[in-house]
């Protein structure tokens, strides 16, 4: 199949001599969920700028669903839908107008982009706004504005830059809820964000970018078994005055009542319980000291030397 | 090299000179009500009070003179006003990318936001003629002519706004061109004298100014007198719209101050 993004050995070197992207080279397939993760300047929005024709590259070739960006330009374009990184829309504009404008600009005929946009907009929970102009709306309801302009030509590609920035956990779940829907219906997406419960969540496949360089590109779940050691914490049900000893494993008492426990990818936490249980410590509930893929992506940026 | 179908072309420019429009009248008291105010005091100042102390020019009341170049005035002032505003504006706030991820061609861009300044530079145009009815009477020598000139003028000056919007880097750079290029040249071209009036050197000077060809023949059309020939001041107008038109799109093409 043919796959919906083809990056092949992709330059970008600014006016100002900075080197953004030293040749990456990435396929995303059709369908998929795609995150592309990596420190604020590594080059993951200057990767969606060339996508969308707002940065021009330097060198290599971009194809969208097998056309070349630069033969095909009007024809790719067709296929995408971009959600930038800062809002970018007429505040002064009504919300109602934004989306229909730029279905205009895609070519559909008014009744049918008025169709769209009311379509997305009740989907995105912006129809109460419709008639408001853009800078009533919270920074929230602004970035899913964003998503509704991004769809209203119904793109088979999705480009979302840092979609859910700045926006609280529940309007960022109901968001995931209705992207997972739209890729549900077929579309493409590829997302970058800062979130990486965002991707872990999100995402079958993911690519990480370093200083221009791709350091990890695969799916989603392999990645994951590459983490070697997770971090615990136990909530205990009585307080203890010194960490106790449990063979094989670190631990670390953080509060009188809260164990850390490091476990190696070959430990399990049975054997943890098991020996916890031996020492007559009862555990009253259990989290992640911080997110699994958090972990991996500092670990992947500090030694990307380790992954090849 | 493939292309988009007509119908989608056309659809996008619709909706370019739509939005554009919708801008203008959406903030009126800034872009319709200024001119209507500044063009009944020249009326007033220039044409009734000084004017009726300067006698005949060219065959016609003093007032009757300056109704066609205070026309054409309010014209290009607005036309490129709203042009180099407008993108501006749409670069400044990056709503112009909303355009520039688009499909639609660099020439359809441009051609809906010259569209758009010209539909408020004839706004202004109607507004400023009904105006004039109230201190002269309406003379029309040959409304082909007339309809033809200010049309040419609004996109000549549509385009040079267009033109400066894209080499503008911050709102200062925006007003530059109208204040020390824009109206140096209304001034001078023409507007408020006969050429015959001037020495040799400033006559020649004069047929430099783009804008003394735009009054002259508007002049023509109206009053049925100019200081130039009207097939040279039409050549002119077609030059000057060929050139900008095609450098305007060369900077789009280019991307200049819009893709990084």
């Amino acid at each position: 199949m043919t796959p919906a993004i083809s990056i092949k050995d992709l330059y970008k070197t600014y006016d100002n001599g900075f080197e953004a992207l030293k040749g990456i080279s990435l396929d995303v397939a059709e369908g998929d969920f795609f995150a592309l993760l990596g420190a604020n300047g590594a080059g993951k929005s200057t990767t969606i700028g060339v996508l969308s024709t707002l940065v021009r590259k330097t060198s290599g070739s971009v194809q969208v669903f097998g056309k070349n960006v630069d033969t095909n330009s009007y024809e790719t374009k067709l296929d995408l839908g971009v959600v930038p990184q800062e809002v970018n829309f007429n505040h002064f504009e009504k919300v109602f107008d934004i989306v229909v404008t730029q279905g205009g600009y895609y070519g559909l005929p008014v009744k049918l982009a008025k169709e769209r946009t009311e379509k997305y907009l009740r989907q995105l929970g912006l129809w109460d706004k419709h008639d408001q102009q853009a800078r009533n709306l919270s920074g929230g309801m602004k970035r899913r504005l964003l998503i509704a302009r991004a769809l209203v030509h119904e793109p088979r590609l999705l480009l979302l830059d840092e979609p859910t920035a700045g926006v609280d956990i529940e309007l960022r779940r109901s968001t995931w809820e209705f992207l997972q829907e739209i890729n549900r219906g077929g579309t493409t997406i590829i997302l970058t964000t800062h979130y990486l419960e965002e991707a872990e969540t999100l995402c079958r496949n993911i690519a990480m970018i370093d200083a221009g360089v791709i350091v990890e590109n695969t799916s989603m779940k392999s990645l994951l078994r590459k983490l070697h050691q997770e971090y615990f914490l136990l909530d205990l049900r009585e307080e203890l005055s010194e960490t106790p000893v449990l063979e094989g494993y670190n631990c670390e008492l953080k509060d009188p009542a809260i164990l850390e426990v490091a476990l190696e990818s070959n430990q399990d936490l049975n054997d943890v319980f098991a020996k916890l249980q031996a020492l007559n410590i009862q555990v009253k509930s259990m989290r992640n000291k911080s997110n699994r893929l958090e972990q991996l992506f500092v670990s992947l940026l500090q030694k990307p030397e380790q992954v090849a | 090299m493939h292309s988009l179908p007509l119908n989608y072309k056309l659809t996008a420019f619709k909706t370019i000179v739509w939005k554009e429009v919708r801008r203008f009248l959406r903030i009126w008291v800034q872009t319709l009500v200024p001119p209507v105010i500044t063009i009944s005091l020249y009326f007033v100042i220039f044409g009734n009070l000084i004017g009726s102390r300067i006698g005949q020019m060219n065959g016609f009341t003093y007032m009757e003179f300056i109704v066609p170049g205070l026309i054409m005035t309010a014209v290009i002032n607005n036309s490129y006003a709203n042009v180099v505003s407008s993108f501006f504006s749409q670069k400044y706030q990056r709503s112009i990318e909303e355009l520039l991820v688009s499909p639609v061609p660099n020439y359809v861009i441009l051609a809906g936001f010259v569209i758009g300044g010209v539909s408020r530079g004839l706004a202004i145009g109607v507004i400023a003629t009904i105006m004039s009815l109230f201190f002269s009477g309406l003379h029309m020598h040959n409304i082909i002519i007339t309809l033809l000139v200010v049309l040419m003028s609004s996109i000549v000056f549509s385009l040079g706004g267009f033109i400066n919007a894209i080499y503008a880097n911050k709102f200062d750079d925006i007003t530059i061109i109208p204040t020390f290029v824009l109206t140096p040249l209304i001034y001078f071209g023409g507007v408020f004298y006969s050429v015959d009036l001037l020495p040799d050197f400033w006559r020649l000077i004069s047929q430099i100014n783009p804008i003394f060809y735009m009054v002259n023949a508007f002049r023509y059309g109206i009053l049925g007198v100019s200081d130039v020939n009207v097939v040279f001041a039409f050549t002119m107008l077609v030059l000057f719209t060929v050139t900008l038109f095609v450098f305007a799109l060369f900077l789009l093409r280019r991307g200049k101050g819009l893709r990084h």
